[in-house]
């Protein structure tokens, strides 16, 4: 895996929400690196901060009040947060493209899918005529599993369920091959056995046409699913990250930990389930120490007056924890993985 | 679709029933009597009772209502009082007046209220929404009579540049087949007179479009902003859409459903003549034909003229209930 290129780079990003009971950072800081033809998980509860990073990279945190505030967010060469509007709607739907959680009203209902699915072509494709572009609509819908897809072209997003309109998304964001994918919550909204087709969807297609997959979900089973590398996202930070198999075999951070506690067991039916106490703080409410220490079993007194980094533990594995501030392994390694 | 309006179309009756019913009574209400109005004050008693057996106004009034509804029934809208010609007939050059400027006044309203709403909600608390919006509740309470003076007064007058009453030069008469001047005078090809009858719509067409203006302006932003936030809108700029085309294509069409209904009031409201307006710039349309019938007690005209502008209001509705499943495929009527 760490000898695929990264394609998609965030660095030090920092989105702000700059509201009338002041300013509320949203994304603090976070870096991360989606590989070429990989499926990267972000978890979090919600108000992590997760959605808020998708909308930054695609450029459409609304605006007011939001604003990315701080960090680069590299696509290639091209440093997305310093595009042109018009250099970023070249990027958009076309480099890197996004679906969205309610497949029920992410669809325009006035227009025919193959309306939506043509405009999704037709605005990047110059020169592309209308019939070829419908060809490739019609190819789409054939490929993301869509039956009688010709008169799907001519229907509405009324006439279909939850589970194909969120296919259409699928077919509409992949339909100018983009080299990555975002998915904010594709499969919340529907129900399990339609989840677990959307998402053997998802890992076909990004196997099929390599498309790299940056699969934002609060759901650890869709993560253990899906991805190859997770990152766990508390508060606007990164506490964790790394490859999918540790995480759940061995997870560092307390709140990973917490996180898969309360995953319910079918094996022990009775038991009370696990819940970490207390609640998400407001972003920017803590400013001293770890975020999470307020929650943590573990918390000793550096915790609170000291914000931990995120701790390089193994080759492929950080920790934004005190406890392992002495297994960080050395920065020459480091080096050795990120090149 | 043809069930629904076959439907709605029957609705009408009972609508249209009540109302000339009503307009029946009231117009009785009134004081004043037309066999005196037409005799003029030195008539003698008897000369009024003869004029009243006359024009049947001597029976009781349930047989003069049903006399009146079997003439309807047969497609009669009965006879002016005053000038003896059949309502039906001479209301035509009216109502053609009263459609042509309430026409060129909603399509003022609708192109600067819709576009104004659409740019304030796109940016939203700029300084042109500011603008936009006070100018908006500006016209919404603006007095229009008064309005209307002051602009005669400025463009007519102080600047000259308008016309400030008729449809037309009195020197320069037009001559009409179909009563819509600007029609006419483009299929006679007179571009001279067509100038000519455009510059007599401004100042009505303007005074009259100001408030529906205002109103769809407000409309339509308001609409517009809780559409811009929907997440299909979002999908749009996702895919690359230019911010127009996400405005004009994908927000519009979902936003324009509301506006629409507001247009649908104010066409029927300005096509049942607004009064005002047309008393001020002396323009011979439906409203001033009805309200000097009001004047000489002509119960004739006035039921009818009522009627007719109520079963046009009624229309424009039906038609903008059929816009909505054209818009909408969700909307279904059968």
């Amino acid at each position: 895996m760490s000898e695929r290129k990264a394609i998609l780079q965030v660095k030090g990003l920092q989105t702000s929400f700059f509201t009338d009971d002041g300013v509320i950072p949203a994304v603090d800081n976070i870096d991360f690196s989606v590989h070429e033809g990989e499926v990267l998980g972000i978890v979090g509860e919600s108000g992590c901060g997760k959605s808020v990073t998708s909308l930054s990279i695609m450029g459409l945190v609304p605006s007011p009040p939001g604003k990315i505030t701080g960090g680069k967010i590299l696509f290639g060469d091209k440093e997305l947060t310093k595009l042109s509007d018009k250099e970023m709607r070249n990027v958009r739907g076309n480099d890197v493209a996004m679906i969205f959680q309610e497949p029920m009203t992410s669809l325009n209902p006035l227009f025919t899918i193959g309306n939506q699915l043509m405009e999704a072509i037709l605005i990047h494709k110059k020169g592309w005529s209308k019939k070829q572009a419908s060809a490739r609509a019609v190819e789409m819908l054939t490929l993301v599993g869509l039956p009688r897809a010709d008169e799907l072209m001519k229907e509405y997003p009324h006439q279909l369920s939850g589970g194909m309109r969120q296919r259409v998304m699928i077919a509409m964001a992949l339909v100018c091959d983009p080299k990555v994918l975002i998915a904010d919550e594709p499969t919340t909204a529907l129900d399990v056995t339609i989840q677990a087709q959307i998402l053997a969807l998802m890992k076909d297609l990004n196997e099929r046409l390599n498309t790299a997959v940056l699969l934002i979900t609060h759901d650890l089973g869709v993560v253990a699913e899906t991805c190859e590398r997770v990152v766990v996202m508390y508060a606007g930070q990164i506490v964790e990250e790394g490859p999918v198999q540790t995480i759940f075999k061995d997870p560092q951070h307390p709140y990973t930990k917490g996180l898969l506690q309360s995953v319910p067991d079918m094996r022990y039916k009775k038991q009370r389930l696990y819940s970490i106490p207390g609640n998400v703080p407001k972003p920017g409410s803590v400013n001293t120490g770890c975020r999470f220490a307020a929650r943590c079993e573990f918390a000793f007194d550096k915790c609170l007056t000291q914000n931990p980094d995120l701790y390089q533990t193994a080759t492929v594995h950080k920790t934004r924890c005190f406890l392992y501030e002495d297994q960080e392994v050395s920065t020459h390694d480091r080096t050795l993985v990120e090149s | 679709m043809l069930h629904y309006i076959g439907r709605r179309l029957l609705q009408l009756i009972p609508v249209l029933l009540g109302m000339t019913f009503v307009v029946f009574m009231i117009i009785r209400a009134i004081p004043g009597d037309p066999a005196q109005v037409i005799l003029g004050q030195q008539a003698t008693k008897e000369a009024i009772e003869a004029l009243r057996a006359k024009l049947g106004l001597d029976n009781p009034w349930y047989v003069q209502y049903f006399d009146y509804l079997g003439g309807l029934l047969k497609g009669d809208l009965g006879e002016s009082l005053r000038t003896t010609t059949p309502v039906s007939e001479e209301i035509w050059p009216y109502l053609a007046a009263t459609f042509e400027l309430s026409l060129f006044a909603v399509l003022i309203a609708v192109i600067v209220g819709v576009n104004a709403g659409i740019i304030s909600a796109w940016f939203q608390n700029s300084w042109f929404d500011y603008t936009a919006m006070i100018l908006a509740l500006v016209g919404v309470s603006m007095p229009i009579f008064w309005l209307g003076l002051m602009m005669q007064y400025i463009f007519g007058i102080e600047l000259g540049i308008l016309p400030t009453t008729g449809r037309e030069e009195v020197r320069n008469p037009i001559d009409s087949m179909t009563n819509l001047y600007v029609l006419d005078t483009i299929l006679q090809g007179r571009f001279d007179q067509l100038g000519i009858v455009l510059k007599h719509l401004v100042l009505p067409g303007l005074a009259l479009a100001t408030i529906p203006m205002a109103i769809i302006a407000r409309m339509t932003r308001s609409s517009m902003l809780d559409v811009m936030r929907s997440d299909y809108v979002r999908t749009a700029r996702a895919k690359g859409q230019k911010m127009f085309w996400v405005v004009y294509k994908h927000a519009l069409k979902n936003a324009i459903i509301p506006v629409l209904t507001i247009i649908g009031l104010q066409m029927g409201l300005l096509l049942g003549g607004a009064i005002l307006t047309e008393s001020i710039f002396a323009w011979p349309g439906v409203g001033r034909y009805i309200y000097e019938a009001i004047n000489f007690r002509d119960y004739p005209v006035i039921q009818s003229g009522i009627l007719v502008v109520a079963f046009i209001f009624v229309m424009i509705n039906l038609f903008i209930d059929i816009l909505y499943s054209l818009i909408d495929p969700r909307i279904k009527y059968d």
